[in-house]
C-alpha cells in the first residue's frame, strides 16, 4: 500500500509540471500570435509608448521571447512555476486587483455550491443506482433509467433557466406573498439567486442543478455495476453461506459494485471544485465560475490563467486522491 | 446487520425436531426444473432422482448442459429465480422436504446441514475482503461469535485445511493464494460450520492435474473425519473412479444409469455411459483415432421424445423414438439403466 501511494505521488508532479507547461504553452503563443495583451486594456485611445512599456513591465510582459512565434519561454514558465509556489498568481490586467485575492473571495461560493451539489449527487445517485439495480427490468429500474436519460439529455442551461423560472421564481414568489411562511424557505431555499442573507440555503437550488447531471451518470454507474454484481459467483457463495439476504446485498455486493462509482465520484468532486460557468452565472452566484466567464469576456488574461491554473491542481489532486481510495477499496490494486 | 442468536429460535427448533435421523441425509425424488428463456422454456432437470446414503460419496456425472449444477443448486436453494423454476418434485433432507420449508428455515440449512463447494474458488470468494473476514462471517453470523472468537476459528479451519502459515494468511486475500490454496479456503469456508452434507460442483475442474489429485485427496480425507455424505458433481471420469462409491449419469437432465462406481467401469448398462467410458483416451490405443460421442447434446428447450440419447445411440430402435421415455430398469440390487435394450448394452 505505502509503495503504491509513493509510486502515485511521484506520477503526480510530471502530471502537475505537464499541465502548467502546456497552460503556459497555449498563453505565450496566444500572446506571440495576437500582439501584447496591454494594447486592449486602452481600448479606442492610443497609449504612449512609455505607457505601454511601463504597464507591461509591471504585468511581466515585456520578455522578448514574447514577440517569436512558437517560442515556449522556458525561462517565463521557470518564474511562473515560482510564483505559483509562493501563491503568487500576478494581478488582474484591469482591476489590478492580485488574482489571489479574486479567487480567494470567488471560491467560498463555489465550494459550498459543489458540495451541495456533490452531496445531492452521491447520495441520490447511489439510492436510485442500488434500488434500480437489485431489480432490474422492474419499474424502479426503469423510472431510473429513463429519468436519468432526460436529465443528461437536456443541456444544463435549459434544465437551470427551467428551474429558476419555474421552482424559484414563480412558485418561490406566491410563498413569498405569503407573510406567514417561514422566511428560510420561501427566501432561503427558494430564492432565485444568491442571498448573502442565506449564505447556504440559497445556494441550494443552483447546487442541486450543479448536481443534476452527474446524478444521473452515477445513478446509472451504480445500476450497471449492481446488476453485474448480484449475480457473481461470490453473491452465489454468499447465499450459500447462508447468510441473510439484507447482508448479502448490503456487504457483499453493494462493497463491490462502489468501487467504479467511488472513483467517478472523485473525478466529479474535481469537477465541480473548478467552478461552474453556467450555473453559477444562472443563478447569479458569485464564485469562481462566474469569475472566469465575466474575465474572460473583458479579456483579463490572468484571471483566467490563475483561476484555470487553480481549477487544473484541484483536479489533479482530486484524482491523485481517487486513485488512493481506490486502492483501499480494492485490494487487488494495492498488491500489484 | 442483526446478529443471529446462538439460541435456536422456535421455527429452528420445530425444524431440528422434524428430522429424522434413520431415513438417508439425502434423497431426491422427481425434480424438475425449468428455466424461462426467450427461445421457451429450458428443460434443464427433468425427473432427477437419487438417495445419498450416510457416509457416501456420489459422483453426479454428465456433460456441460446435462443438468448436474441446476441439480446442485436446487438442492441448495440458490438458483436464481426468476428464470429457474422447481416445477416438480421433492428434496428430503432427513426426511424433510426443504422445497415446502420457510425461506428463513431454509436459510439456516445452508451451510449448517448443506454447504456447497463451487468451481473456480477465484470468482467464488469475495475479492475484497481478506479470507479471514469471509470464514469468520460464518461464526459472526451463524453462532454470534464475537469478531476475535471467529478469527481464531478461521485460523483453525485454514489450519485443518492445511494452508501454511494460517495465522498471517488469514489476513490475506484471495487472490493472494494460488489456485490450489484458494479451493482448500472454499473447502474449509464448506466445512465451517460441520455440515452433513457436501455438495462439490466440479471442485478440481479449474486446478492443475498435479494440484487436483491433492485437493480430491484432502477433501475425501476430511469427509473421513467429519462422517460427511458428499455430492461430487463432475464430468471427470478419472475423478469419479478414484473416490466416488457410487454414480448418477445424467443425461438431458435425467439419471439414466445409477450404480456402483465398481460395476459401471466394469460393464456400463447404459449407451451413454458405454460411449463416455469408451471416450477416455487410453494409452494402449495411441496412434488411433480418439472415440467421441456423434452430435451434440439436446437443446434444452427442445428434448428430443422418447429416449433424449436415441439420436446419439447406436442400439436406438424405433421405440426409443417415441414417447415414453424408458423407465428405470433394474440391472442389479442396487443398479438402475434408463434403457430398453440396457442387456444387450451390458453384454457386448
Amino acid at each position: 500500500m505505502g509503495r503504491y501511494v509513493i509510486r502515485r505521488v511521484l506520477q503526480f508532479i510530471p502530471t502537475v509540471l505537464g499541465t502548467m507547461f502546456l497552460l503556459h504553452y497555449l498563453t505565450s503563443l496566444g500572446i506571440q500570435l495576437t500582439g501584447n495583451p496591454v494594447r486592449a486594456l486602452f481600448g479606442d485611445r492610443t497609449p504612449t509608448p512609455a505607457m505601454m512599456a511601463a504597464l507591461s513591465e509591471r504585468l511581466n510582459l515585456n520578455d522578448p521571447c514574447l514577440t517569436q512565434t512558437g517560442n515556449p519561454c522556458i525561462g517565463l514558465f521557470g518564474e511562473r512555476l515560482v510564483n505559483i509556489a509562493q501563491w503568487d498568481f500576478g494581478i488582474s490586467l484591469t482591476g489590478q486587483r492580485e488574482v489571489t485575492d479574486i479567487i480567494g473571495a470567488a471560491l467560498p461560493y463555489t465550494i459550498r455550491i459543489a458540495l451541495i451539489g456533490f452531496v445531492f449527487e452521491a447520495f441520490v445517485g447511489i439510492l436510485a443506482g442500488v434500488l434500480a439495480g437489485l431489480r432490474s427490468g422492474g419499474f424502479l429500474d426503469y423510472f431510473v433509467k429513463i429519468s436519468t436519460t432526460l436529465i443528461i439529455a437536456v443541456p444544463i442551461f435549459v434544465l437551470g433557466i427551467v428551474i429558476r423560472e419555474f421552482v424559484a421564481v414563480k412558485f418561490g414568489n406566491q410563498l413569498r406573498a405569503d407573510p406567514n411562511f417561514p422566511e428560510i424557505i420561501s427566501r432561503g431555499f427558494l430564492a432565485a439567486g444568491y442571498k448573502p442573507d442565506y449564505p447556504w440555503a440559497s445556494l441550494f437550488i443552483p447546487g442541486l442543478v450543479l448536481g443534476a447531471t452527474s446524478l444521473a451518470v452515477t445513478a446509472r454507474l451504480t445500476r450497471t455495476s449492481m446488476v453485474e454484481n448480484v449475480r457473481a459467483d461470490y453473491v452465489r457463495t454468499a447465499r450459500a453461506k447462508g447468510l441473510m439476504p439484507r447482508r448479502i446485498t448490503g456487504v457483499h455486493t453493494l462493497r463491490n459494485s462502489l468501487i467504479p462509482v467511488v472513483t467517478s465520484l472523485g473525478v466529479d468532486l474535481g469537477v465541480l471544485m473548478g467552478g461552474a460557468v453556467v450555473t453559477e452565472t444562472i443563478f447569479n452566484v458569485p464564485g469562481i465560475g462566474r469569475v472566469a466567464a465575466q474575465s474572460a469576456r473583458t479579456g483579463d488574461a490572468s484571471v483566467v490563467i490563475g483561476i484555470v491554473t487553480l481549477a487544473a491542481l484541484i483536479f489533479l489532486v482530486a484524482n491523485l486522491l481517487v486513485d488512493i481510495l481506490y486502492a483501499v477499496l480494492d485490494p487487488r490494486i494495492r498488491y500489484e | 446487520m442483526t446478529t443471529e442468536a446462538p439460541v435456536k429460535s422456535p421455527s429452528t427448533a420445530r425444524f431440528l425436531s422434524q428430522l429424522d435421523m434413520t431415513a438417508p441425509p439425502l434423497e431426491v425424488r422427481n425434480l424438475h426444473v425449468e428455466f424461462h428463456t426467450t427461445s421457451g422454456e429450458a428443460h434443464a432437470v427433468n425427473g432427477m432422482n437419487f438417495v445419498l446414503s450416510q457416509g457416501e460419496t456420489r459422483a453426479i456425472l454428465g456433460e456441460s448442459g446435462s443438468g448436474k449444477s441446476v441439480t446442485a443448486q436446487a438442492i441448495m436453494g440458490i438458483l436464481d429465480s426468476p428464470p429457474a423454476k422447481i416445477t416438480h418434485g421433492e428434496i428430503l433432507y432427513r426426511g424433510v422436504d426443504l422445497l415446502k420449508l420457510s425461506d428463513e428455515d431454509r436459510r439456516r440449512v445452508r451451510a449448517n446441514h448443506i454447504a456447497m463447494i463451487f468451481q473456480d474458488a477465484l470468482s467464488a470468494l469475495n475479492p475484497v475482503f481478506t479470507v479471514g473476514f469471509q470464514l469468520g462471517e460464518l461464526f459472526r453470523k451463524h453462532r454470534g461469535m464475537s469478531r476475535q472468537a471467529s478469527k481464531a476459528k478461521a485460523i483453525e479451519l485454514l489450519d485443518m485445511v492445511k494452508i501454511p502459515a494460517a495465522k498471517q494468511r488469514v489476513n490475506d486475500f484471495p487472490h493472494q493464494f494460488s489456485g490450489g490454496m484458494r479451493q482448500r479456503v472454499m473447502i474449509a469456508m464448506a466445512l465451517a460450520l460441520e455440515p452433513e452434507i457436501l455438495i462439490a460442483d466440479e471442485p478440481t475442474t479449474a486446478l492443475d492435474v498435479t494440484v487436483q489429485a491433492q485437493v480430491m485427496g484432502l477433501l475425501s480425507e476430511l469427509q473421513r473425519e467429519h462422517n460427511m455424505s458428499l455430492i461430487l458433481i463432475t464430468h471427470d471420469m478419472g475423478v469419479v473412479a478414484d473416490v466416488a462409491d457410487s454414480i448418477s449419469v445424467m443425461y438431458a437432465g435425467r439419471v439414466v444409469e445409477d450404480a456402483p462406481v465398481a460395476d459401471i467401469y466394469a460393464r456400463p448398462a447404459h449407451p451413454y455411459t458405454k460411449a463416455l467410458l469408451e471416450s477416455i483416451p487410453r494409452v494402449d490405443l495411441k496412434g488411433q483415432e480418439l472415440a467421441v460421442i456423434k452430435g451434440l447434446p439436446p437443446v434444452l428447450t427442445n428434448i428430443p421424445p422418447g429416449c433424449a440419447f436415441h439420436p446419439r445411440c447406436r442400439y436406438a430402435k424405433d421405440n426409443c423414438k417415441v414417447p415414453p421415455e424408458p423407465p428405470h430398469y433394474d440391472v442389479d440390487v442396487n443398479r438402475v439403466a434408463a434403457c430398453h435394450y440396457w442387456r444387450e448394452v451390458i453384454e457386448s
